[in-house]
């Protein structure tokens, strides 16, 4: 078996694996050591060429090539070593080492201080939402069909139906519409748009494309290749009433039903999960249940901005770099980070306080939309930090910051209030 | 002419109404802050979109380079430079930014690489 030693392995060369390099590098780890499956490091991005990314990180508006390019540029420029096409197939967590195959060293195993998990999410496909009827050719999640056409030149279909009013459906509604295919529908179950207005504004109605709400596919036809689908309204139970049945002929469908983060290794490697995200558990360090493997990105839980996800992994990178090191802060006490009202689920989901002060962010999602808020973090009786927010809606990542030396005890809690 | 437009400025979605005649705007209302006022009448009088696709290139490992306009463009052309660009097949290696189609549809507005290819 060939045999490769770093300080810092970093699973996945997209933009959490990316951003993680840059800043281990930075934090003084001598050899960082990223392995990419794919034949080229960028990730995802280097497939979404629209624009829409940067503007929080760079305060400009880039496209994804455009802001994969400058982290791949910046970790090549600081010496980051790259392993392409290579599979990693097990993580383990007791001598942090890496395996992973690839064509040219065949297995290699990674000997590493610490390791970054950066796998990202993966989409969910016609059988997690299980679609009755055949199956022909012609099923694409919107994310394979994105690859194809924007990276393969492959068209994959002239008449095309969406399933989902997520970004990623929106955004191939428009790409194919530009290719030359006929988007004839974008299907929701929900009675809300999924994705951005902006995004309904800019790829659906510039394109006269119309968005059924409430609306779900019942049935594919076809045999060998898509012929049409049927499609119906839904009641609030979101049941398909029949009355209201359609057919639309069509010789492709996408979905954009959603992501999931992409765990088997962490799985594998017993590491702890949190049933919500479906992503390890972290703490501010976005290190996991093992002490030498950190993780970050959507790996851990599915953002909305890739800028977040630069920033969270730029903390992954640093802290795994300090571990590797020796530098990072002793843990005193454990805090559990505990989700109160209108809060879904809190990343990191823990806190290990040492003895200096540190200032923390906590990222959380909330449950339902809500506006005219109050954030705040309890601790004790105490409320240790709080802020108002005009809006919150759950496909919007909200934070909080708030410092360690405040906590008292061995638990906080962030609520969203109404505004008394 | 009256016409409704969704903000796009930031994630409220104000649906703003702008009544007005080419250039000339009567009145915009329906938006809660001042750059809603600033869109929906740019948007009410020229609209335009960056547009973002691709060009095939003549390397068979990687037959397509991402592209964009470099400025936001006439919306009504978007169509038209699609026309154009479908057309083209560009030379390799190609670095970052290089310019791979000039004043497309006469719009003053080069096409640049977003991506390099060997």
């Amino acid at each position: 078996m060939y045999n490769f030693e770093c300080d810092v392995a970093i699973v996945g060369g997209g933009p959490a694996g990316l951003s993680a390099a840059v800043a281990a590098k930075k934090e003084g780890a001598k050899r960082v050591l990223v392995i990419e499956r794919d034949e080229s490091i960028g990730g995802i991005l280097q497939q979404c060429i629209h624009p829409g990314f940067g503007l929080t990180y760079f305060k400009e508006e880039l496209t994804g090539p455009e802001y994969a390019g400058r982290f791949a540029a910046e970790a090549v420029e600081l010496g980051v070593e790259f392993l392409l096409n290579s599979m990693v197939l097990e993580v383990n967590e007791k001598e942090n080492t890496v395996i992973c195959v690839n064509k040219e060293y065949g297995m290699t195993e990674v000997k590493a201080s610490s390791v970054i998990l950066a796998m990202g999410c993966r989409e969910r496909t016609r059988a997690n939402i299980m679609i009755p009827g055949s199956r022909p050719a012609g099923v694409y999640t919107a994310g394979s069909a994105q690859r194809l056409v924007n990276r393969q030149n492959q068209l994959v279909g002239k008449k095309v139906v969406i399933l989902g009013s997520g970004d990623i459906g929106m955004i191939m509604a428009r790409r194919m519409t530009l290719e030359g295919a006929e988007v004839l529908a974008v299907i929701e179950l929900m009675d809300f748009l999924a994705g951005l207005t902006r995004n309904k504004v800019q790829c659906l109605d510039d394109f006269d494309i119309p968005l059924y709400l409430s609306h779900t596919i019942t049935k594919i036809d076809g045999y060998q290749r898509v012929k049409g689908i049927y499609f119906a309204q839904v009641d609030e139970n979101k049941k398909p009433i029949k009355e209201t049945e359609q057919y639309i002929e069509c010789d492709t469908l996408l979905l954009s039903v959603g992501l999931l983060p992409e765990n088997e290794l962490t799985r594998k490697a017993g590491i702890e999960i949190n049933p919500i995200t479906n992503g390890p558990k972290v703490n501010q360090y976005m290190q996991t249940s093992a002490e030498g493997v950190f993780a970050c990105g959507n790996v851990v839980h599915v953002n909305d901005l890739v800028d977040n996800v630069s920033v969270e992994s730029m903390k992954a990178g640093k802290f795994a770099a300090q571990y590797a090191m020796g530098t990072l802060p002793k843990t005193q006490k454990i805090v559990q980070n505990i989700s109160g009202e209108n809060v879904r689920y809190l990343c990191p989901h823990s806190l290990s306080v040492a003895e200096e002060n540190e200032k923390v962010s906590l990222y959380f999602r909330v449950l339902h939309p809500d506006n005219k808020v109050t954030i705040r973090v309890k601790s004790g009786d105490q409320i240790i930090s709080s802020k108002k927010a005009q809006r919150v809606n759950p496909g919007e990542m909200e934070h909080i910051e708030f410092n360690t030396s405040d906590v008292a005890g061995d638990n906080v809690v962030v609520e969203v209030v109404k505004e008394a | 002419m009256k016409k409704e437009i969704i903000c796009t400025v930031c994630p409220m979605g104000c649906r703003i109404t702008v009544e007005g005649e080419g250039e000339n705007i009567i009145s915009v209302t329906g938006n809660i802050c001042k750059r809603g006022e600033v869109y929906a009448s740019a948007e009410f009088c020229h609209p335009v979109r960056i547009l973002t696709t691709t060009i095939k290139t003549d390397n068979e490992k990687t037959p397509l380079v991402p592209v964009r306009s470099e400025k936001p463009l006439p919306k009504e052309k978007v169509m038209d430079c699609m026309e154009v660009i479908r057309k083209q097949v560009a030379k390799t290696p190609i670095a970052m930014y290089d310019v791979l189609v000039e004043n497309i549809c006469d719009t003053g507005i080069n096409i640049v690489a977003t991506g390099a290819v060997k």
